[in-house]
């Protein structure tokens, strides 16, 4: 399982001869190394949960509909399962548990907590793991369907509420702790802390 | 998932020789919809050929003008060229408006154009359907419809293709090209997809074996002014009801160069040349779109859970056209 430190990891295989049944597959998560034998048809978030037992990438639909499965590879998110874990040798991957530690929570985890932006939990990591990509997909200037200027993007103090929600989009959460997740990614974000999602339900609506 | 030998391809070459060799191994790049249809027994290959590692992975501008688009960019990088924003925004739209950022991410341009139907009836073993068992039958064409083809199915199928992509490229008159056993040649974008017929088995005019390399913008400086207009049942992360891809340049008054192009209504992104030669010459105005509108739905057959997606793509059509004649924007 964990076998190396990043140093001495040997190149990737080329696998230009077909593969059958098991072999010997090296990834790297949370700067880790690990090898497993697997077969190809195993998806990268079966090899994280039944074979690593890093549990935090969740397996909601398994259709990738549901987003609880979301990690990062090569910095961008991905529905691990969809993946198949053998065409992720040689790329970096970060799962939830490489974000951040109980000791030192990462700011999403932390402002997750703050505002109340989970119920049940289950859907938590990959909602973190896709806000984490989102925050530097603005920072690169990456677009959303309802960006109004393609020319002219924004910034994360300017993204406004819709965009948060249309670049989560593939994340559900059954609980319908949406309110608390945008929340939470406003405040990571640098914007002015939102009202508390109870004070929104309480007062009248502005005309 | 049945059990499937992996092998990485070393060139498209390479990638070809393999698959015409071994005539039940499939190429797999991101693997947004294959792995899905995988776990579904929907394919159940030998062997995958995995293509995703051949480079093709470059948007290039041409001597012509023309853009050149790898097989291998990921959605996403489309979606955020700089040249393809500016140039061919309802392409970055119509990408952006597909799937979720996971999957665009993953996803790409030669896989968009092979995705197959979402048609509950063709994903759900337990249903007839011709596309997934030739001669099998058609559960959706009684069925629950509403989704379904209002324009060109046939007795045999009825599904629509699902990607928001081709349809801004074939309003775009973009061109495939394929590496084959005989070397490389081109498809324009309208010949790439099929209408069902008799053989809803076979979504493209792809041969067997063969590899998309690439997707050709054509210079077009109407294409600024597009629209990509998608409704749906809900507002993110869901396949079109009815989409529509449309332009129109405006010289003075009058109408040049309208491109029209529909999803979420046929096997295939539905082009409407009718439309579009109606529109030539005439005056940019409410009720010339809303004839427009008529023209393109005229041999719409409605099955009976989905007449609604008629009057749907009318209005659709109509706002996109308004939109475009007025320079563009979102829709």
């Amino acid at each position: 399982m964990l076998d190396s430190t990043l140093e001495d990891q040997s190149p990737t295989p080329a696998r230009n001869s077909p593969i059958q049944g098991e072999t010997e597959v090296t990834l790297t998560i949370n700067d880790e190394s690990y090898t497993v034998n697997i077969e190809p048809r195993v998806t990268l978030l079966d090899v994280l949960r039944e074979r690593l037992g890093l549990t935090g990438s969740k397996k909601g639909c398994d259709h990738g509909q549901c987003g609880a499965c979301t990690v990062l590879i090569d910095g961008e998110r991905v529905y691990s399962c969809l993946s198949l874990a053998i065409m992720q040798e040689g790329k970096t991957i970060v799962t939830i548990e490489g974000l951040g530690s109980e000791e030192e929570l990462h700011p999403l985890q932390a402002a997750f907590l703050e505002n109340d932006g989970l119920q049940c939990g289950y859907c938590t990591p990959g909602q973190i793991c896709a806000s984490a990509a989102l925050l530097e997909e603005v920072k690169q200037g990456s677009a959303s369907a309802i960006t109004p200027d393609l020319t002219s993007l924004p910034d994360l103090e300017t993204l406004s509420e819709a965009e948060i929600k249309e670049r989560l989009s593939g994340n559900l959460c059954r609980c319908g702790a949406y309110n608390g997740i945008v929340a939470a990614v406003q405040q990571v974000s640098g914007q002015a802390a939102p009202s508390p999602a109870a004070n929104i339900l309480v007062e009248e609506p502005e005309q | 998932m049945k059990q499937f030998s992996y092998v990485r391809a070393s060139s498209p070459e390479d990638a070809v020789q393999r698959a015409i060799a071994h005539q039940e191994s499939q190429f797999i790049a991101g693997g947004t919809n294959l792995v899905d249809r995988l776990k579904a027994f929907l394919d159940n290959p030998s062997e995958l050929i995995d293509v995703s590692r051949l480079g093709l992975k470059e948007i290039e501008t041409m001597p012509d003008g023309s853009i050149r688009i790898g097989a291998m960019v990921s959605n996403t990088a489309v979606a955020n060229h700089h040249q393809i924003r500016e140039h061919y925004p309802l392409l970055s739209r119509a990408i952006l408006s597909g799937a979720s950022q996971q999957i665009r991410n993953v996803a790409t341009v030669g896989g968009n154009l092979l995705q197959r139907t979402r048609c509950p009836y063709y994903y759900d073993t337990a249903f007839a359907c011709n596309k997934r068992q030739p001669e099998s039958g058609c559960a959706a064409r009684h069925g629950i419809n509403r989704m379904h083809a209002i324009l060109g199915a046939s007795e045999k199928c009825i599904a629509v293709h699902p990607s928001d992509m081709c349809v801004a490229l074939a309003a775009l008159d973009a061109v495939v090209e394929v590496q084959g056993a005989n070397g490389q040649r081109q498809i324009p974008f309208t010949e790439f997809h099929r209408l069902p017929g008799n053989t809803p088995q076979w979504d493209s005019n792809l041969e067997p074996g063969a590899l998309i390399t690439a997707v050709i913008l054509p210079p077009n400086p109407a294409a600024k002014t597009g629209i990509y207009l998608k409704l749906r049942d809900r507002t993110s992360y869901a396949f079109a009801l009815v989409s529509v891809a449309a332009m129109v340049a405006v010289e003075g008054d009058a109408i040049h160069h309208a491109r029209l192009a529909l999803g979420g209504v046929a096997h295939k992104p539905w082009r409407s040349l009718e439309t579009e030669s109606f529109l030539e010459g005439k005056t940019a105005a409410s009720e010339t779109f809303e004839q427009a509108a008529e023209i393109a739905l005229q041999q719409a057959q409605p099955l009976s859970h989905n007449h609604f997606k008629v009057s749907m793509a009318q209005r659709a059509i109509k706002r996109a056209f308004t939109i475009s004649a007025q320079g563009g924007s979102t829709a």
